[in-house]
Order: structure tokens, then sequence, then C-alpha cells
């Protein structure tokens, strides 16, 4: 959304890990899984170059997949926040 | 319990209203003296009796409390001027400058401010700071030339220096200064950082002044009888002179001038009054001469109140002394000395089972050893028992008493080394009270405190409370400790000489007599009979180490690791190998292979204490490691150990062979400068042509020191000493060896050869730009036959980075520890395994990613797979 097809797509990089937006119903059901305020989750900017890529927007909820030496495969969440 | 008179729901951090200061006031204060002639205070005077008490036997006349139940109470002082708050400056710089000088407004258009509104509304909803958009408010009015809601013009403001402000020409008044932040409406005021509910920024500026409780500054009477007061009241008395002053004069209409002069006097006693230490401004002196210590010095600081006071209280029950080795205790104890057994105490609640136990300890009192020195009878009285018939007393108490008693055998201590850097510095022992005067501690703890004694001293803490001290014995426990969850290894476990013990014990070719082998076992206080011998000859039986040391291994233990003398072949000969560095333990019996570091060294990978930690817990560890290094040390005596300069000796053949290579080296050397300077050398991608030739240099001469260690490692096989201690890794390294046989090698600063100290050269010997081995600090001597002076030099000036560094970088680290422990010191991991810090926000959603704790992972994996696998289907 947020890219023209002739800019760089940053989520072909390999360091930027997977972004999405969540849906609304999924988003409640994280909420409700950690029983968190949305402001209470880690947070990004909606300028954030991952964020705009994925054009979330304020309000959203960005789930992150990355890759972890731990664990495999990670995920985070994110409240997308303005500015 | 305690009735709980008030709950506290919530707390801001706001400003004093002068309203507020005078509700709150108990007097107006108007004169500046303290005392009379008979050393009562004076009404409305500073010490007046209604700012509470401090002198004992006198009430207060406001509360009518005695000193010391008698919090203090605040009274006030009118000031005839207004004068800036210093600490608010700042604030009343950032409002003045963002508003009109006419309407008070901020100077940016009505819509951009119900946007800024907006968003901090929205900030406040969420529980955050809006200072951020605040300063973004400030910045961009600030900047504006006209006003835009009624057209005037901004005359430019300039912020003198702690407390003037100065528009274009004219000096603003503290009173200008106040109407114009008066003029600030209540929206405003939010947009620029402060919250109207709760201050207004007018109140920056003072009209009335709290004057503390004398609690707050309390005047010492000396033994000549002579009062000296406070140094916050001497400033007080201050204020009030010149406040008097300045209202007299006001009041009989003297010249401007005059008021003027003493309105700044009264500005400059004020400011002094908060912040004796404002750049800019003269401090203020006592008449020594000595600087005031005024209300920001009290809090300010190392002693200063947060960091002197709440973050670093003292503490009672605590001991303090230089600590010394005792290898024959637990790594679960302490050794107390009798002394300060005999000065700490745990309180015992008197029942009925214990009631003869605790008459004994009374009737033995405070001075002959188990005993006790206190008492608490329930109704609160207390009995000191040094000055008490002890006889007497014993017969008196009965069940619901507390009484005091020394530590004894088997109390549990909080143990602690500064500085505190991990969680393995304060850990719970079990006391064992000694003769002498220092605390003993097993040698095996001393990598968690990275405690030596060279004169070190440690601090011993009595947890009082039943509750304590199951926390600490069940947490805090030693051997609860000895996996790190740094690494997931070891952090204690076998040092120096345990390793090299060990080694000594179970190479190949050990023979014991029986006599020797009961002896071994009796030093570890293993009293069971010895296994079949190894070896029969001539009608007597041996046993060999590996034997002995299996009767330490648990049942059951099947473990196959190479040990750290192991010389990693291209291929491994296993069971054959020639150096016995292929261990193989089956059902706790040593088959093959050396016990070494790699076994039960702390901080390394020992495979044999992580295993027994891992898979048999913590109190078979705890013993297994009080064994071995108990019988390690027995091997050591028993076998002989020692190791001196003879130990680098190697023969002249050899020396001469590390000459040729050293010589051939120093001709490369030479031979690669010729190259260089004829312009023929190959630079090396990325490099200039000088760097090049550096590198190359460095290489050549690493290599030729690599070359001369060879030969001399040939010569140091496993039957010195010294290499044993290296090769085991019980200490020193091969590297060390070597530099003492064979050739100290290249000096370094920065990763480059020695090259500054004069002009083009290290040292005045050698010519300006001089690029041979020895012109640039190639230390071919070695240590044992010492070094050429130049080469002293050279080295001396490579051992100074090393120190350096080190000084450099344990302040640096120091810092960033501190920044560390603020920034995370409230996280922690909830039951959901989610890490959230002090206010519940999410920081991790799975502790670590995989919700591990390295401390109880194997390898960092929850579980190990392939353990399992062989367990169940090789075992």
């Amino acid at each position: 959304m947020g890219n023209t097809s002739k800019e760089f797509d940053i989520r072909l990089h390999v360091l930027v890990p997977k972004h999405e937006v969540l849906p609304k119903e999924e988003a409640r059901e994280v909420l409700e899984r950690y029983k968190v305020a949305p402001h209470q989750l880690p947070l990004i900017k909606s300028t954030d170059p991952a964020a705009k890529a994925i054009g979330a927007k304020h309000g959203d909820i960005i789930k992150i997949t990355r890759n972890s030496p731990t664990a495999g495969k990670a995920i985070a969440y994110r409240y997308v926040i303005e500015r | 319990m305690m009735r709980i008179p008030k709950l506290i729901d919530r707390m801001d951090f706001s400003l004093m209203s002068p309203d507020e200061i005078r509700r709150v006031s108990v007097t107006k204060i108007i004169t500046a003296d303290t005392y009379d002639e008979d050393g009562y205070p004076i009404e409305r005077g500073l010490m007046d009796s209604r700012l509470g008490v401090i002198d004992p036997g006198l009430r207060c006349r406001t509360c009518g409390a005695r000193s010391g139940s008698c919090p203090g109470h605040f009274g006030h002082i009118e000031l005839a001027r207004p004068v800036v708050h210093v600490g608010y400056a700042d604030t009343i710089h950032n409002c003045l400058r963002a508003t009109c000088r006419k309407c008070g407004r901020i100077s940016l258009p009505e819509p951009k401010l119900d946007d800024y509104r907006e968003r901090i509304r929205e900030m406040m909803a969420a529980g955050r700071k809006w200072w951020g958009v605040a300063h973004e408010v400030i910045r961009s009015a600030s900047s504006v030339g006209k006003c835009p809601h009624c057209g005037e013009e901004k005359v430019k403001l300039k912020f003198e220096k702690p407390t003037a402000f100065v528009e274009g020409k004219n000096r603003l008044s503290p009173s200008d200064i106040r109407e114009r932040l008066e003029r600030i409406t209540n929206d405003d005021a939010l947009l620029l950082g402060i919250n109207p509910k709760i201050a207004r920024p007018e109140w920056t500026v003072l009209t009335a002044l709290p004057v503390p409780p004398v609690t707050v500054r309390p005047s010492i009477t000396l033994e000549s009888g002579v009062r000296s007061e406070d140094d916050l009241t001497h400033k007080l008395v201050d204020i009030i002179r010149i406040n008097q002053r300045l209202s007299e004069n006001i009041g009989t209409g003297a010249p401007h001038l005059i008021v003027e002069d003493l309105w700044e006097l009264l500005q400059y006693h004020v400011t002094t009054y908060f912040d004796n230490g404002v750049s800019g401004v003269p401090p203020a002196r006592h008449r020594s001469g000595r600087i005031l210590r005024t209300l920001a010095q009290r809090l300010r600081g190392k002693e200063g109140r947060f960091r002197g006071n709440l973050s670093g209280k003292r503490v009672d029950f605590s001991a303090r002394t230089v600590i010394s080795p005792d290898p024959n205790i637990s790594i679960n104890e302490i050794g107390v000395p009798e002394h300060i057994a005999k000065t700490l105490t745990i309180p015992v609640r008197v029942t009925e089972h214990n009631l003869e136990e605790v008459r004994n300890l009374i009737r033995r009192g405070p001075d002959i050893y188990p005993g006790a020195n206190c008492m608490t009878s329930p109704d609160g009285k207390r009995y000191d028992l040094r000055y008490a018939d002890r006889e007497d007393l014993a017969k008196t108490v009965e069940p619901g008493f507390v009484v005091e008693r020394h530590l004894t055998d088997g109390d549990i201590l909080l143990f602690n080394r500064q500085p505190s850097l991990h969680r393995m510095s304060i850990m719970a022992h079990l006391a064992k009270i000694l003769p002498g005067r220092t605390f003993r501690l097993n040698l095996s703890v001393c990598p968690p405190y990275n405690a030596d004694f060279d004169g070190d001293e440690m601090n011993v803490h009595v947890p009082q409370s039943e509750e304590a001290q199951a926390e600490a014995r069940i947490l805090m426990g030693v051997q609860e400790q000895i996996i790190s969850p740094r690494f997931g290894g070891p952090i204690i476990g076998g040092i120096q000489d345990h390793i090299t013990g060990a080694y000594l014990l179970t190479r190949k070719g050990t023979r014991l007599t029986r006599e020797q082998a009961q002896q071994l076992l009796a030093a570890v206080g293993l009293f069971v009979a010895l296994p079949k011998p190894a070896v029969r000859e001539g009608g007597a039986g041996y046993w060999t180490g590996k034997q002995i040391f299996s009767m330490l291994l648990p049942k059951g233990l099947n473990l196959t690791f190479k040990a750290k003398i192991c010389e990693n072949c291209t291929r491994c000969k296993k069971e054959e190998c020639p150096i016995d560095a292929y261990v193989v333990i089956r059902d706790g019996q040593l088959i093959h292979g050396v016990i070494d570091a790699r076994s039960y060294k702390a901080l390394e990978r020992c495979e044999v204490l992580d295993r027994i930690v891992k898979d048999y817990g913590t109190t078979i560890a705890r013993e297994f490691l009080d064994r071995t290094t108990k019988l390690s040390i027995a091997a050591a005596v028993m076998l002989g150990f020692t190791t001196g300069i003879d130990d680098e000796d190697i023969p002249p053949e050899a020396k001469e062979r590390i000459e040729e290579v050293l010589e051939e080296a120093g001709a490369r050397v030479n031979k690669l400068i010729e190259v260089y300077n004829a312009g023929e050398l190959e630079p090396l991608p990325g490099r200039s042509l000088r760097e090049t030739l550096e590198m190359r240099i460095m290489g050549v001469l690493a290599e030729s020191r690599d070359r001369a260690g060879g030969i001399a490692e040939k010569y140091l096989g496993l039957d010195n000493h010294a290499v044993i201690m290296a090769r085991t890794g019980a200490r020193g390294s091969m590297l060390n060896l070597t530099q003492m046989a064979a050739c100290v090698g290249q000096q370094s600063v920065r990763g480059e050869r020695l090259s500054r100290g004069y002009k083009g050269r290290a040292l005045p010997h050698f010519k300006p730009g001089e690029l041979g081995a020895e012109a640039r600090g190639f230390v071919e001597s070695n240590y044992k036959d010492g070094l050429k002076p130049l080469e002293f030099f050279f080295h001396a000036m490579g051992g100074r980075e090393g120190l350096v560094d080190t000084a450099v970088r344990t302040a640096q680290s120091g810092y960033m520890q501190r920044r560390l422990i603020n920034a995370l010191q409230d996280l922690r991991v909830e039951y959901d395994n989610t890490v959230r810090d002090g206010r519940g926000a999410v920081v991790q959603f799975m502790y670590g990613e995989d919700g591990v704790d390295p401390a109880r992972s194997d390898n960092g994996k929850a579980v190990n797979v392939e353990k399992i696998i062989e367990r169940t289907i090789g075992g």
C-alpha cells in the first residue's frame, strides 16, 4: 500500500521480520490472552517503515514473526501509535 | 494487627499555591531572632514553639506531642515582593517565550492548539507523559513572530541565568513575570506541560515562602552551652532580615533604586536558600567561610538524601571481616569467628518444647559462647542479660517469651562480597562457629564472589524472621547457585589444585597401595569398603586412581566426552587415546580418561559436575564437589606436586633451533622492508602499502613466535608439572609457558607494533623510520633468560596498555551496569511466561522467546533429546 512499484520494498529485506496487521477479531483475542490494554503492548509508530509498508494505522495491532536463536520462531505484537 | 488509619490512593507531585502555603502554615514568621536571653523560643520567630519541638521534655504548641513524636509543622514568610523560584526558572522561561506578552495565549493558531490538545488528552488517557508534546508546542510557539490571537509583535526575550529575564531592553521584575503567567489560561497551561488541575504557572513565582519545621533544621547545643543553628535557619534569618528591610523601604516610599537593590538581594537569598550551587550565583557562606548546605545540597549527590539515605540504608545484624580459606568445610558453610557469633543474635520464641534449652542459654548469658544476649517478655518488656540476675530470669522465662540467642552451627546467614555484580554475590551459607578472627569459606565458592585471600573482606547478614530464613535456605543456598543463569553452566566447581590433583590421581599409571587408597578415602570422609583391586602383584593388591575417583561418582552416571588435555587429533583413537584424553564413565565408574578442567572446573564446560547437578540434584552435586575437592587435594599431597623455574628449562639444541627460527624471521622482515622500499610490495585489497607491510611483518613475527613456542613445547611434556597445570586447565596456559621458555613475542599497543614515543621511532636507540623487528617492539628473549634492556621498555609499554584497559573497562562497565539495573529493575517473568515491567506492560511475550530458564536448561535447551534416547535405549 505505502510503496509504489519503483520504491524498494523493505519487506523483502532479510533483516526485516514479517509484519502483518491483525484483523480486529484477532487483535481483541491477543489483548484478551495477555490481559492487557493496547498501550501496555510494545509500541510502534505508524510512520515506522515496516508499519508503513503494510499500511498499518493508528489503533491497529501488528503481529511480528521473527526468527529466534532460542526458539526458532518468535511472535511479538505491537500496538500502532500515531507519529 | 495495626489498624490502617488511612489508605493512600494516589500521589501527585505538584507546586504549592501561595494559599496552600498559608493554609498549612501554623504561624507567620516575622522576626529573624531565634531565642531570647533566657533561651526560650521567640514567638513568631524562626524557632517558634508552634513549629514543633526538638528539646526533650517540651510539648509542641500545635499538636501537643513531645519531641520525637511531633512531626513538626510548617510556618511561612510573607514576601514583601514576589521572587522567582530558581528550580522553575526554566519552566518560567518556556512559558514566557511560548506565550504572547499582551494576551497571554500560546502563539499558535487555534486549530493547531486543538490538535495538540487532542494528542495530550489521548496520552493522558493512556497514562503516558506528554512532555514530548509540550516541548514541541514550546519550540514551535517560541519561533512565531506575531501573536495569531491578538496580532501583537513578539519582543525578543532573553533568559539571564539563573533568575533574570530581559525583554528587549527592559528587565522583567518577578511581579511582571507573575502577572504574565497569571494570564495563561488553564487550557494553554496544559499544552505547556503544566497540569492546571494540580499546579498553575504563576505559582513558580513565590509570594509566600514556607518555613520548614524546626525538626528539619534542628539546632545543636555544644558542650559550652552555645547554641549552633542549622544552615537552613541561617539562610532563613537572612531572608527575613532582607524581607523586613524591603517592606520598610517600600512603606516609607524610598527611592526606586534602593527598593530594586533590596529586591534583588531578596531574590539572591531565596535562590541560595533553595540551591546554593547555582552557577552564576556566588554561594552563600557561613561566617567562618564555609559554604552553606541548603535544600538542594541536602538531596543531591552521593551523600544526599536519595543516594545516601534512601537507596543506601544501614542495617543491623550484620558483620564484616577479612576472609580466609578453609578446604575442610562444605561449600554450603561459612566459618564465623566466635566473637561475631556472640554479637549477632537470632530471636527464638520460647515454647514448652524448647523451654529447658532456652533456660540454659539464658543462664550462660552474653559472654559464655552458646548463650543469649537479650530477652523480651510477651508484654514487650526487654531484659538485658548483661546486667540482670540470669539465674532469676531463667526461672521466670515461660512460653511466649522471645530470647535473642547467639549464632550457632547450622544457622542460615547471607554472605556477600562487593561489588555485588550478579545474584551469586549474595548467597546463603550455614554458620559454623570456629576459633579465629576471620570468615572462613570453601575455595570452590571463590569464583561466584570473585574472592581471593589477599586481604578481601566480606559481609554477613543474619535473617531474623522464620520466613526470611526459610526463603534464604530455599532460594539463596549456595548449592542452589551451582549453575549460573549467565551461561547455564557451573560457576561453583573445582579450581586450581583441585584440577591438578584429580588429574594426578586419575591419569594412567597411578597405582595406590591399600594404605594409600584408604588414606585418600579417609581424607574425603568416606569410610566404606574398597572395591576389588585392579592389579595384583606379589600377593598385594593395588588400586588405580580411577577406581578411587569412581567411588565419588553417583551410580548410574553415564558420560562420554573429551578431556581438556585432548590434542584434537585428526582421527580420534577414542579408548586407545595415548594421553588418556577420551573420558568414558559407565554406571558411575570412570573407565577411561582423566579428570581435568573439562570435568568439573568452575566457569568451564564441566561435563561431570553439570550432569550431576542436572540429573541428581543440588544436594548430591554439593556432596560430590565437597568430596572431589578434598580427594584431589589429598591426592596431590600424596603423589607430590610442585613447580619451579626449572620446569621451563629446555635443552641447548632447542635453544639453538629457536634462535635460528627467530634469526630467519628477522631476515624475512628485513627482506619485506627492502621490497617495500623498492616499491615492489603488492598491496593487500583495501590496504595501503604501509598497512600491507605492517600486516605482513606482524604475520611473519607472529608465526616465528609460534614456531619458537612449538619447538619449546616439544620438550615440555605431560611429565612436566607446569605443563600439567596448563594442559589440564588448572592454571596458566601453554602460551604463558612458551613465553617463559622460548620467546615473548611482539609487544603491541592498540593492536599495532610500537611506534610512538619519539619522532618516527619508539625509543631513541633507533633511526627515525626504522621498521625492523627489534625497532618496533619484538621481544625475542624469553622471560626465563631475561629481556634485553630495550626489550624491557617495549614490554613495559605493552604491559601498560593492559593496565589502562582494565581500569577504563571497570569504570565504564560499572556505569553501564548501573544504568541497566535502573532500567530493568522492575522487570519480572509472570505466570503466563511474559516479561513485564512495573506497570504491567509487556516487554517480551515469552521469556527469552523460548521460555527457558538457562540455569535449569541443558545447554540452553529445555530438553536434551539425545541424552534421553541414550539413557532409554543405550542404558
